[in-house]
């Protein structure tokens, strides 16, 4: 019963297919399971736009939509069919294909990262030897929808919000593939699928995550401070920061092509959730052994969500970064210390079981965190700034 | 000469036409892009699924937005008002050209025989064997190579940060 | 023609549109991206000897291909550096125009 619950999807995709000829299944498989994933993490997105404006309401001080449906339930209906309505304007002097492209890019890039995540036991859409480099292969595609977005668009604040955007997701994409490498190290293999087997294992009924070690922690720590950079959210969220540059690179983007953008922003910021939950939080293995009988994509999809939640928290909760505080962050304090980290997981892998490494590990990672950020925040200078240009 | 071969090969050429012929700078870089991601396909239909990836990884996360990143500071996102090539153009294609000729006709006329059985065999490479030999048998060129990039980093940061004397 | 020579023609078409790029455009970007193009044309040539030769799970061909992937990304990374510097003591890219050895 509990088997069957967990590979409800699975039989079932296998069942619909039985009706077809043999020679077909395999593809209708594969495109049954591509169409599954095009409507979950939109739905899963519509959700998440609500609580988002509901809960970062309730941080400001006030409702939040309400009006729509009971306690404004329907609003992201709404807000699909007011962008659905609205009239497609692109500027007169953009470059029309470019900016066509570049939504459709991002959207098919976004989706494109789910193929190798496993949703739950048996549920990944391409079992890749080299799942995770796909990943970040697919999402460094991404800064260039962003790049084109922006230039295309023929407006200053967009490309100045674009060149922003890809500054800071090329700066952040380094401390992100290292902090990925050390889990990669340990695992000894890019393959998502076994990735999560060496964390689905329990010792006294506590689960063998990654976040549960010394380097794990500061691990998943450096991820999702570059994750959060990436997916340029908030307090990363410069290039659209609408106090400076109106929305940044889609500030040309009206109707359907905006929803787009929002759409592929919110499925890319749970794409690379579903990978910080593979890498460090245990994929879909449940947190305690005892809660084995819930089904493994209910808790994929929760862990997600909850990252979904923490990402909503800390916009509600932090203030915005100016642009030189965002590069010294990423150059000077989280690459070393994702390098650092790499070097620690290598000691954890071979001082062998005990106590000592543990104590080893954390005490060289807490040394390095607290002597970085004194001296960073010794070079704090306030002056006038001095700034650089090309020319 | 399959069919997944000619629509890729065709993608590729175009992007790296386009990539040569277009007018606008941009326009060539984004171009580009799409004779790297050709190259990408290639590669995987080639098997060589890890070096596709990097190739992805490299030369789309990394060296298009390197060139678009360097289009924009050097203010050359406009279509140039003159020609956009160089005073004998005529010269480099006919060299262009004889290198190709020469190029197809060794190709075609190779006759280098390969070992017979070995066109179908797909070879099983996991990316844990390419790990393994860059850790035993290429473990010099690869640090040698990690040294490049070191370099090369170091490099280029001196080079774009040089600056006139009390120019700021 | 077998698959080989297929990729062979297609590496050395490629190679031929990087190099006219290269030897025809003004813009130093431009030849930089033309001579990405050839590199790129060298990497599948690489592959496809790995794949095709006698002796694919050596691994020689991949390999080779991979580092030149790696030394692209150096020698772009630079060269883009130096064509800024130049842009910033020229004020163009226009190689024609680029004429002097002496600052």
């Amino acid at each position: 019963m509990i088997e069957k619950a967990d590979q409800i999807f699975v039989l079932l995709g296998h069942w619909l297919v039985s009706f077809l000829p043999a020679a077909l299944q395999q593809p209708a498989l594969v495109l049954l399971a591509v169409v599954a994933i095009i409507v979950t993490f939109p739905a899963l997105f519509a959700i998440t736009v609500l609580l988002e404006r509901k809960g970062l309401g309730r941080m400001q001080n006030r409702y939040g939509p309400n009006r729509v449906g009971p306690y404004g339930l329907f609003q992201p209906v709404a807000d699909g069919i007011k962008s659905l309505t609205k009239e497609d304007i692109v500027p007169l002097s953009a470059d029309a294909v470019v900016h066509f492209l570049a939504p459709v890019l991002l959207v098919v890039v976004v989706f494109m990262g789910y193929a190798v995540l496993p949703i739950g036991r048996n549920m990944t859409l391409v079992n890749l030897d080299a799942g995770i480099l796909f990943f970040f292969a697919i999402g460094a595609s991404s800064e260039l929808s962003v790049f084109m977005a922006g230039w295309s668009s023929r407006n200053k604040y967009s490309l100045l919000g674009a060149m922003r955007a890809v500054a800071q997701m090329i700066s952040y994409e380094v401390p992100l593939l290292m902090s990925s490498l050390a889990v990669v190290m340990i695992t000894g293999s890019l393959n998502a699928n076994r990735i999560v087997d060496a964390q689905n294992q329990y010792t006294y009924g506590l689960p063998h995550w990654y976040i549960f070690t010394p380097w794990g922690f500061a691990g998943f720590l450096l991820f999702a401070v570059a994750a959060t950079a990436e997916t340029n959210r908030s307090p990363f969220d410069l290039p659209e920061g609408e106090s400076e540059l109106v929305a940044g690179y889609f500030t040309e983007y009206s109707g359907f092509k905006f929803a787009l953008f929002f759409l592929g922003e919110y499925v890319g910021m749970m794409g690379i959730s579903g990978l910080g939950t593979t890498l460090f939080l245990g994929g879909y293995s449940a947190p305690l052994q005892v809660l084995g009988f819930v089904p493994s994509w209910a808790w994929f999809i929760g862990k997600i969500m909850l990252s979904m939640c923490v990402f909503i928290w800390v916009r509600g909760t932090l203030p915005r970064l100016r642009q030189d505080q965002l590069m010294n962050f990423a150059w000077k304090f989280v690459l070393p210390l994702s390098l650092l980290n790499l070097f620690v997981a290598a000691a954890w892998r071979f001082m062998g079981q005990g106590f000592l490494r543990w104590v080893v590990c954390s005490a060289v990672l807490l040394i390095a965190y607290v002597v970085m950020a004194r001296v960073g925040m010794k070079r704090e200078h306030f002056g006038p700034r001095s700034y650089r240009y090309a020319e | 000469m399959s069919f997944v071969l000619y629509i890729l090969a065709a993608l590729t050429v175009a992007g790296g036409l386009a990539a040569v012929l277009l007018k606008n700078t941009v326009h060539c870089a984004l171009a580009l892009t799409v004779a790297f991601a050709g190259l990408a396909l290639l590669f995987l239909e080639l098997d060589a699924q890890f070096a596709g990836f990097a190739q992805i990884l490299i030369y789309i996360g990394a060296v298009a937005i390197l060139v678009v990143f360097a289009i924009l500071l050097t203010r050359g996102s406009e279509t140039p008002k003159g020609s956009a090539y160089s005073h004998s153009p005529l010269v480099g294609l006919v060299i262009a050209a004889c290198v190709f000729a020469v190029l197809g006709w060794a190709v075609l006329h190779s006759t280098a025989q390969l070992p017979p059985g070995t066109t179908s065999a797909t070879p099983t490479v996991t990316v844990a064997d390419i790990g393994n030999a860059l850790m035993t048998r290429y473990v010099l060129p690869l640090e040698i190579v990690a040294l490049l990039l070191t370099a090369a980093l170091i490099g280029a940061v001196i080079v774009a940060m040089h600056e006139k004397e009390g120019s700021r | 023609m077998t698959p080989l020579s297929g990729y062979l023609l297609v590496a050395a078409l490629l190679f031929a549109i990087g190099l006219a790029g290269a030897l025809t455009r003004r813009n130093a970007i431009l030849v930089l991206i033309g001579i990405e193009l050839m590199l790129n044309a060298a990497n599948l040539n690489l592959i496809a000897f790995w794949r095709y030769g006698p002796h694919p799970e050596a691994l020689t061909g991949m390999m080779f291909a991979i580092f030149s992937i790696a030394v692209a990304a150096a020698e772009a990374a630079v060269g883009l550096g130096l064509v800024i510097q130049i842009h910033r003591h020229a004020q163009t890219t226009d190689l024609d125009a680029i004429n002097r050895m002496k600052g």
